[in-house]
């Protein structure tokens, strides 16, 4: 049954990413996307497709499958249903470590990025997972020092925006969070990065199991706590830094679709996990599509769609709790 | 009695007012300090005044040159800091005895967020003029506090979810804000950006007069209501059984801080984290629990001044707007603020 | 029977969920009523109706023959008085600070603090037994001390009526006993009216002058307890097969609950698994 929705929702995942070959300011037809993906004859649509829409639906691929998978991994880790990256302050971590290495340090190609976001995103989920009280996190402390984070770092973000006009007009746009600029460069350098993230995180789906009852009950059954710990904290890191460098900062994916997930297969982590690894690209590739459709002939960043998605998703799952369980 | 306790002042006539000793040492205290911190700013600039002549310039007893410098150009930037300062210390502190958490401050909760995407509206769509920018900050502000108001009420207002409500309000707005930045020519971005950080450059009368109308009703307005606010911080129940309005107090007073915070924010931009600091600060202060009104406005009304003082001469040659010292300073405190209050059990 | 307490042909209900059907109570005056039932019965909710915290969807609340939902907030203040079950003591409040504020219903604005109220923190405080912690932080008391705050700052309030929801819950055996023998004393010394949701049938059959019995937003009995208390009652109301016998103290009921094997399948067990679920 869970096998089947499974391979459903890889149906479901490779309809929108032809739909998002074919929908943008220049729509391709059906029959064009075959051709197209295969033979690049020169034309005007094979070369937009393999030269912009291709890499655009890729990208949006891997981002999706290491935000949804980040996103799960940390609620799994957490215990905590609002725990998101976007909302824990990592997103703003890794942009302000891009920020500095733009301004500062004439950083200015995508590898360089990469560096400084995981950088960033490492060093801030370590300090707001400390400040939100480690083990004895409660979702309010997580969600307040993710906040408190992301306010100093937007702080500085601005600030250095200001001081330097030209690190605005580019970074204006990445701290947005799009997919408009994807090229197979930006693709193959994150990559590996993802493919690693990836296996730690499923590597850990039955400890993470034994984690949700507790960390006594846990230990009681055998899970190794702080391997599981930092595992899963390395394969977040990689996760949402590498989306982060690759496309900016977007959020709420992480939050919304383990959520969803879990409403249609239970708790357990091994089912959640590859859930969330194929749906969340279908909501991002959604999001995206969406974006390019709305505002036609211009388009809205992927980032302001799923927050603009995200947030009323995010209000509804605090006003469903009780808040004794908070 | 001792010390710890409120002490009562009394009248023939059988009229008594209540006052705790030593918060009533910190608002004089704190009154002073935002003067003479007033009096200094007012003399530091490229025409350094001496703090003697200031005073004497304000009395009517300086030179021309002084008249000008002191009463044209840095006394109505002063006042307006003044206002805005004590209007966010006041907000924040309504807003923090309300959701009953240090935290739950217009700032953290998305406020900042609806006026500046007002106020960018204005600038990126309309490019208005200061004056409609102002008035685009007012409408989101206000709108967005009624919206969170509403969308935290379930069955009674409860501290946590208002927080949490606000956090996913602010997530969505900014990328509104972002939006709208990246929709902007450079030269709008720029004026967005500048706008965003919040500064008092270039303030005058026409920000200081509206300003102060809005100060002149609303802060009587919730002095007033310090009383049953009081009872509020006992939970719903315990008001109700006192015999306070619950709801109808509440909405005055939400009403009235989001109005102020979104005045404040139209005269100076969103200028963060100070009517999150002030009321913690003063509180501190006073050692008195209940919301400290008073000395909350006073304390916002001075870090103000002090940041202003920082931001326009601590970085030599260079000016930086207001917001980014109360950004960054601030940014520092809240995250020290949720160590301690960890520490004390109570987030 | 004299009441200035009363509902009449109540509806009571959480937005659409309705716990309570035209239901009629009366609380004698100078009476200590205790509310009991089994959980989920309705009984904090009535407590709630009856201090117009929830307002009846049908029919009426009345204090001294008025409708209390169109009576002045401050009015009913100061004639009815609430200990709600879970109360936030401020940070950094003294004990005499918050006892204070009890007096909110008889200040105004310009009337803060008259001798009278000072004089009322102290009596209320003494007669709490915590009269000597005036100075102290509230947060620094053990958790019977500042139950005994609380009932001090409703005291402080002065109102002939006074009502308790669960007043014992989170409290320690010896705390229990303590805060019931504070109520009890102020009801027999200062004559007046206490309404109190018990959980513990055993404490309210002891402490009771009147006893009012709930169950599915019904009331199944009311009366003095040696007269309602009843094997049959207690099987009827919990779904616990009892004895009822003299408390060897005070000679008022005292529930002894059957021993497993003779409780084993009796209907009335059934009933409180089915209720759990």
């Amino acid at each position: 049954m869970r096998a089947a929705g499974l391979l459903a929702a890889v149906g479901v995942l490779l309809l929108i990413c032809v739909a998002s070959i074919m929908i943008g300011a220049k729509p391709v037809p059906l029959g064009d996307v075959w051709h197209g993906l295969f033979h690049n004859s020169g034309t005007g649509n094979d070369v937009l497709i393999q030269e912009l829409r291709v890499p655009r639906t890729v990208l949006g691929v891997i981002v999706g499958v290491a935000l949804g998978l980040s996103g799960a991994v940390m609620q799994a880790l957490t215990r905590n249903p609002l725990a998101e990256p976007g909302l824990l302050g990592v997103n703003a971590g890794a942009a302000a470590a891009v920020v500095s290495a733009i301004s500062f340090l004439g950083v200015t190609s995508l590898s360089g990025y990469v560096w400084f976001a995981f950088l960033g995103a490492a060093v801030v989920s370590v300090v707001v997972y400390v400040l939100g009280g480690s083990r004895s996190a409660t979702p309010v402390r997580l969600a307040l020092a993710g906040t408190a984070a992301t306010a100093a770092l937007y702080g500085y973000v601005n600030a250095v925006q200001l001081l330097d006009s030209a690190a605005l007009d580019r970074l204006r746009f990445w701290t947005v969070g799009s997919l408009a600029n994807a090229d197979m460069a930006t693709v193959r350098s994150v990559t590996p990065f993802i493919v690693v993230g990836v296996v730690l995180a499923l590597l850990i789906a039955r400890p993470l199991n034994a984690m949700e009852m507790g960390d006594d009950t846990a230990r009681a059954l055998g899970a190794h706590l702080n391997r599981t710990r930092a595992m899963g904290m390395v394969s977040v890191t990689l996760l949402c830094g590498a989306a982060t460098a690759a496309c900016g900062p977007i959020v709420f994916i992480g939050l919304m679709v383990p959520y969803l997930v879990r409403a249609l297969t239970g708790p357990d982590m091994r089912w959640i996990l590859p859930y969330a690894a194929v749906l969340s690209p279908v909501l991002l590739l959604g999001s995206d599509v969406l974006g390019r459709v709305v505002a036609r002939p211009s388009e809205l960043q992927v980032g302001i769609v799923t927050a603009l998605v995200g947030g009323p998703v995010f209000i509804h799952l605090v006003r469903r709790k009780r808040m004794a369980q908070l | 009695m001792s010390t710890r306790t409120a002490k009562a002042l009394r009248t023939p006539g059988g009229l008594s007012v209540r006052y705790e000793p030593r918060a009533a040492v910190a608002v004089v205290l704190l009154a002073v300090l935002t003067v003479a911190a007033g009096v200094v700013l007012i003399g530091s600039g490229d025409f350094p005044i001496a703090p003697g002549d200031v005073v004497a310039t304000l009395l009517g007893d300086g030179t021309m040159a002084q008249e000008f410098i002191v009463e044209d150009l840095r006394l109505p930037r002063v006042l307006v800091a003044v206002l805005v300062g004590a209007s966010l210390g006041l907000g924040g502190a309504v807003f923090q005895s309300v959701s009953r958490n240090p935290l739950g401050s217009p700032d953290v909760i998305g406020f900042g967020q609806g006026a500046a995407v007002g106020a960018l509206t204005v600038i990126v769509l309309f490019g208005g003029s200061p004056t409609a920018v102002a008035g685009g900050a007012v409408v989101g502000g206000v709108v967005t506090g009624a919206l969170i108001y509403l969308l935290a009420w379930k069955r009674g207002l409860h501290g946590f979810r208002l927080v949490l409500i606000g956090i996913g309000a602010a997530a969505m707005l900014t990328a509104v804000i972002h939006y709208l930045i990246t929709k902007a020519d450079l030269i709008d971005a720029t004026r967005a950006v500048l706008w965003m950080t919040g500064t008092l450059d270039g303030r005058d009368w026409a920000q200081f007069w509206p300003l102060l109308a809005v100060c002149a009703v609303l802060v009587p307005l919730v002095l007033g209501h310090g009383r049953p606010l009081r009872m509020l911080e006992m939970g719903d129940d315990a008001a109700y059984a006192l015999g306070v309005k619950v709801e109808r107090t509440r909405l005055v007073l939400m009403g009235s801080a989001v109005l102020l915070v979104s005045a404040a924010t139209a005269a100076a931009g969103p200028i963060t984290f100070v009517s999150l600091s002030a009321p913690q600060l003063a509180r501190r202060l006073t050692r008195s629990p209940g919301p400290n009104l008073a000395a909350s406005a006073l304390m916002g009304a001075a870090l103000l001044l002090v940041a202003d003082w920082a931001a326009t001469n601590a970085f030599g040659e260079r000016e930086l707007p207001v917001g980014v010292v109360t950004g960054v300073v601030g940014g520092v405190y809240l995250l020290w603020l949720l160590v301690t209050e960890r520490k004390a059990g109570r987030i | 029977m004299q009441q200035r307490l009363s509902a009449e042909a109540v509806t009571l209900a959480y937005e659409q969920r309705i716990i309570a059907r035209d239901l009629s109570v009366r609380i004698p005056d100078n009476s200590f009523t205790v509310i009991v039932g089994p959980n989920a019965c309705g009984k904090s909710t009535l407590l709630r109706a009856l201090s117009r915290m929830l307002k009846p969807t049908e029919g009426r609340v009345l204090l001294d023959g008025q409708a209390i939902h169109s009576m002045p907030a401050k009015k009913v203040a100061r004639t009815l008085g609430l200990l709600p079950q879970s109360s936030i003591a401020p940070d950094g409040i003294t004990v005499a600070d918050l006892v204070a504020r009890g007096r909110y219903p008889h200040q105004g604005l310009l009337r803060q603090w008259s001798p009278e109220d000072e004089r009322i923190v102290q009596e209320s405080m003494d007669a709490t037994g915590v009269g000597e912690l005036g100075d102290r932080y509230v947060d620094e008391l053990s958790g019977g001390q500042r139950q005994r705050v609380w009932i001090a700052m409703a005291l402080a309030q002065q109102t002939p009526l006074l009502l308790l929801d669960e007043p014992t819950t989170y409290l320690d055996i010896q705390h229990q006993i303590d805060v019931l023998d504070l109520c009890a004393e102020l009801h027999e010394t200062q004559g007046r009216t206490l309404v109190a949701v018990l959980h513990d049938l055993n404490h309210a059959a002891r402490y009771a002058t009147h006893l009012i019995a709930v169950r599915g937003g019904e009331i199944v009995a009311e009366g003095p307890p040696s007269e309602v208390v009843t094997a049959e009652l207690v099987e009827r109301v919990f779904g616990l097969r009892c004895q009822v016998i003299d408390d060897p103290e005070t000679g008022t009921p005292l529930i002894v609950p059957a021993a497993r094997k003779t409780r084993a399948r009796t209907p009335g067990a059934a009933a409180v698994g089915a209720a759990r679920r």
